[in-house]
């Protein structure tokens, strides 16, 4: 961006589907909100403004996933005008919650949630932007962190990388104090495989993770449904544990699956009930 | 002029989601208006299906990052219906407290930072910065204020964790919410500046004979429950709500279209519920509106900015009662015993009454999902106006046509991410 020094960059916001929260997260920066628009051209944000300027731009903040042909090839369009492209939140990162579909049959789908479905032009699956395009930056979460938006754009004007966590939910969890639900509780918890940055949030409020920012770097999901399979969880309550807000994200897609197939195993083996009757649900619950 | 012309102006601005507008005029008549919602759809109640029932208020949640505490409650109210679940008097207090926390949030943001620049001709709340640095300052803090207490209930303001079926995970530490009562009591002060600040705003005569949908509570100002009863002595259950509401599909839109059965469109949100419940606002909110010149039957949708304020003003002031009178429930949540059946709730977003149905089989999971938002509710009395404002405009420039177009849509706050998603107002004019 050095060539740019004397220019405020040029940044503009696109939506896919998605929930909005990600972009809100921006309006939600109510502090910094004036500030942000003093250092960055804000040139195209439809959700705040009927300003829209066209590209090219130096930043593209990218929200939601890829549902659509159209959205496939508007996708196209927008990393061809953006020197920089961020994807926002658990929707863009790795299809979000709406990738459930792609493990079910679509066409099903539609027909369950419109009378018409012959008005309902959608794609089989739901896919991240980084399975469309070359993708520069990846902010994860349900919703992202504010927090990190805001670093990560001080990153880019000061022309450094952005300093976002790798490691898992665990490690929050411990700087917090708090006593390990999955250890002290029996709870399940994805936070031993899932990246940090919400703040160990549903572990303080005693709830295990379910997951909301996605797989750390090598986390061993594996281990993971291992440990749990012991602690006496039926397989069908660890698939819905994975498939949450990242299901399509390695490697919580493998180890659903790696479950789901458990589970199928069990139930030929006449192991019990499908149901949470005698489990916990995912995300902490009715036990 | 006897060629036809079709204009484009781009995606319309300043609504959550992504939608647009068609307007065929044919000389000064209007011959088509349409709200097209393109954004893609998310299939939410085809994807609950087999979902633990504990799951359902974290993913329903996602249907809309701003309003999420809205989805929850009606999720979670409808569950619990199914489960024969009674709740402390304490956890029906905290998910006040947390509504309210949404609705300040959500009508601080559209109040100032997507309605008002409508009226003071800005293209956006940081435009307006520049001239009116004190208003977008108040409209922030006020924002912040809501966003905070989401955040001290909730965990974080969008997608909160707290909330489920049963009660809450956690219940925030008394001497918290008591130290947050000075924060509220600023915001209710802006709130009341916003609302002497919105009277003086220009309205255009526009008032309509809509329809007006809303809950209706014995005696409280509607949020969590009530009946469902409009301005046409519609007076029914929840439960009944299906026997006199249809949606329809249009080809144009990814959103269903809902209307009152045998009637026609309908208004749910701000202007619905103040109408509908006045009376429950209690005395100083019901001064203030006199004060504002704004007492009801209130028909015209533009003054929708006024009422939204009215609201912050009652939220804030629920929510200094509900934290004045706190006592923390024995157990922050009870333990739902699994119950097979369906169950209905409808609850007042901050932009109208969503209604939820579910039905649980005897393993806990669900078999059906239903979820009807207010934006589809109001899709067709947006088409309504539409048709009535375009011809006062007909022969103006096209971008004020399209502009005043835009207004008329923003009126109701349309959550497009809701209603499904990306709106693209066309205008097509053609010699009459």
């Amino acid at each position: 961006m050095r060539s740019d020094a004397r220019r405020r960059p040029r940044i503009a916001v696109f939506k896919f589907a998605s929930c909005d929260g990600c972009q809100l997260s921006l309006l939600d920066a109510e502090d910094q909100l004036l500030d942000l628009s003093g250092a960055f051209d804000i040139r195209y944000f439809p959700e705040a403004s009927s300003r829209m300027l066209r590209g090219p731009y130096d930043i593209a903040l990218v929200e939601g996933s890829i549902t659509t042909h159209a959205d496939a090839d508007r996708i196209h369009k927008v990393r061809r005008l953006a020197r920089t492209l961020i994807a926002l939140g658990a929707c863009a990162t790795s299809g979000g919650i709406q990738s459930l579909r792609n493990w079910q049959d679509v066409g099903a789908m539609v027909r369950a949630v419109y009378p018409t479905p012959g008005y309902i032009a959608t794609l089989a699956t739901s896919t991240p932007i980084s399975d469309h395009v070359p993708v520069d930056v990846e902010l994860r979460g349900c919703p992202i962190s504010k927090d990190l938006l805001l670093e990560t754009l001080a990153a880019l004007l000061a022309g450094r990388r952005p300093n976002l966590p790798a490691y898992s939910v665990c490690i929050e969890c411990k700087r917090r104090g708090q006593v390990c639900l999955l250890v002290g509780a029996d709870e399940p918890c994805l936070g031993p495989v899932t990246q940090a940055g919400c703040g160990a949030i549903c572990p303080g409020f005693g709830r295990g993770c379910y997951g909301c920012f996605g797989p750390m770097e090598s986390a061993n999901v594996t281990a993971l449904v291992a440990g749990l399979r012991e602690r006496g969880l039926h397989g069908d309550v660890i698939v819905r544990l994975l498939r949450g807000f990242n299901a399509w994200s390695w490697p919580f897609r493998s180890g659903g699956d790696e479950a789901a197939r458990a589970a199928a195993a069990d139930e030929a083996a006449g192991d019990g009930p499908t149901g949470g009757g005698a489990t916990a649900p995912a995300g902490g619950g009715a036990r | 002029m006897t060629r036809p012309r079709t204009v484009t102006v781009d995606l319309l601005a300043r609504v959550e989601g992504e939608g647009g507008i068609h307007i065929r005029m044919e000389g000064r008549e209007v011959a088509e208006a349409r709200v097209r919602i393109f954004e893609p759809p998310r299939l939410f109640e085809a994807f609950l299906r087999g979902r633990h029932f504990m799951e359902v208020p974290d993913i329903v949640a996602r249907i809309c990052g701003i309003c999420p505490v809205a989805y929850q409650m009606s999720s979670i109210h409808a569950l619990e219906a199914i489960l024969g679940v009674t709740v402390h008097p304490g956890v029906r207090a905290l998910r006040r407290l947390l509504y309210c926390a949404e609705w300040i949030e959500s009508h601080a943001l559209h109040v100032y930072m997507l309605h008002a620049p409508d009226f003071l001709e800005y293209p956006d709340a940081i435009a307006m910065a520049r001239d009116h640095p004190g208003v977008v300052a108040q409209g922030l803090e006020l924002k912040k204020t809501g966003n905070d207490l989401m955040t001290l209930i909730g965990g974080r303001e969008i997608h909160p964790v707290s909330a489920c079926v049963g009660g809450f995970y956690k219940v925030p530490e008394t001497a918290a919410l008591r130290a947050f009562a000075a924060r509220l009591r600023r915001a209710r002060a802006i709130a009341v500046d916003t609302a002497l600040w919105a009277r003086a705003l220009q309205f255009p005569d526009f008032d309509q004979d809509h329809e007006m949908v809303a809950l209706r509570h014995p005696d409280e100002y509607p949020l969590n429950e009530g009946r469902v009863v409009s301005s046409r002595a519609l007076d029914i259950a929840v439960d009944e709500y299906e026997d006199h509401f249809v949606e329809r599909h249009a080809a144009w839109s990814n959103a269903l279209h809902s209307s009152v059965r045998s009637r026609g469109a309908y208004v749910v949100g701000p202007l619905a519920r103040y109408n509908l419940n006045f009376d429950r606002l209690g005395p100083v909110v019901r001064d203030l509106a006199r004060e504002c010149g704004a007492l009801p039957p209130l028909t015209n949708p533009f003054k929708g900015i006024v009422v939204r304020a009215l609201e912050l003003v009652w939220a804030c002031d629920e929510a200094l009662s509900i934290i004045a009178a706190w006592e923390p429930p024995p157990e922050p949540r009870v333990r739902c015993a699994p119950r097979a059946g369906a169950g209905r709730a409808c609850t007042e977003a901050p932009r109208g009454i969503l209604f939820h149905y579910y039905a649980l089989d005897d393993a806990e999971l669900v078999t059906a999902a239903r979820i009807v938002p207010p934006t589809a509710q109001n899709l067709r009395s947006m088409e309504e106006d539409l048709t009535r404002i375009a011809p006062r405009y007909a022969t103006a420039p096209l971008d004020e046509l399209a502009r005043r177009c835009e207004q008329a849509v923003r009126n109701y706050d349309p959550c497009i991410s809701c209603a499904t998603h990306a709106l693209t107002v066309t205008v097509e004019r053609r010699p009459a």
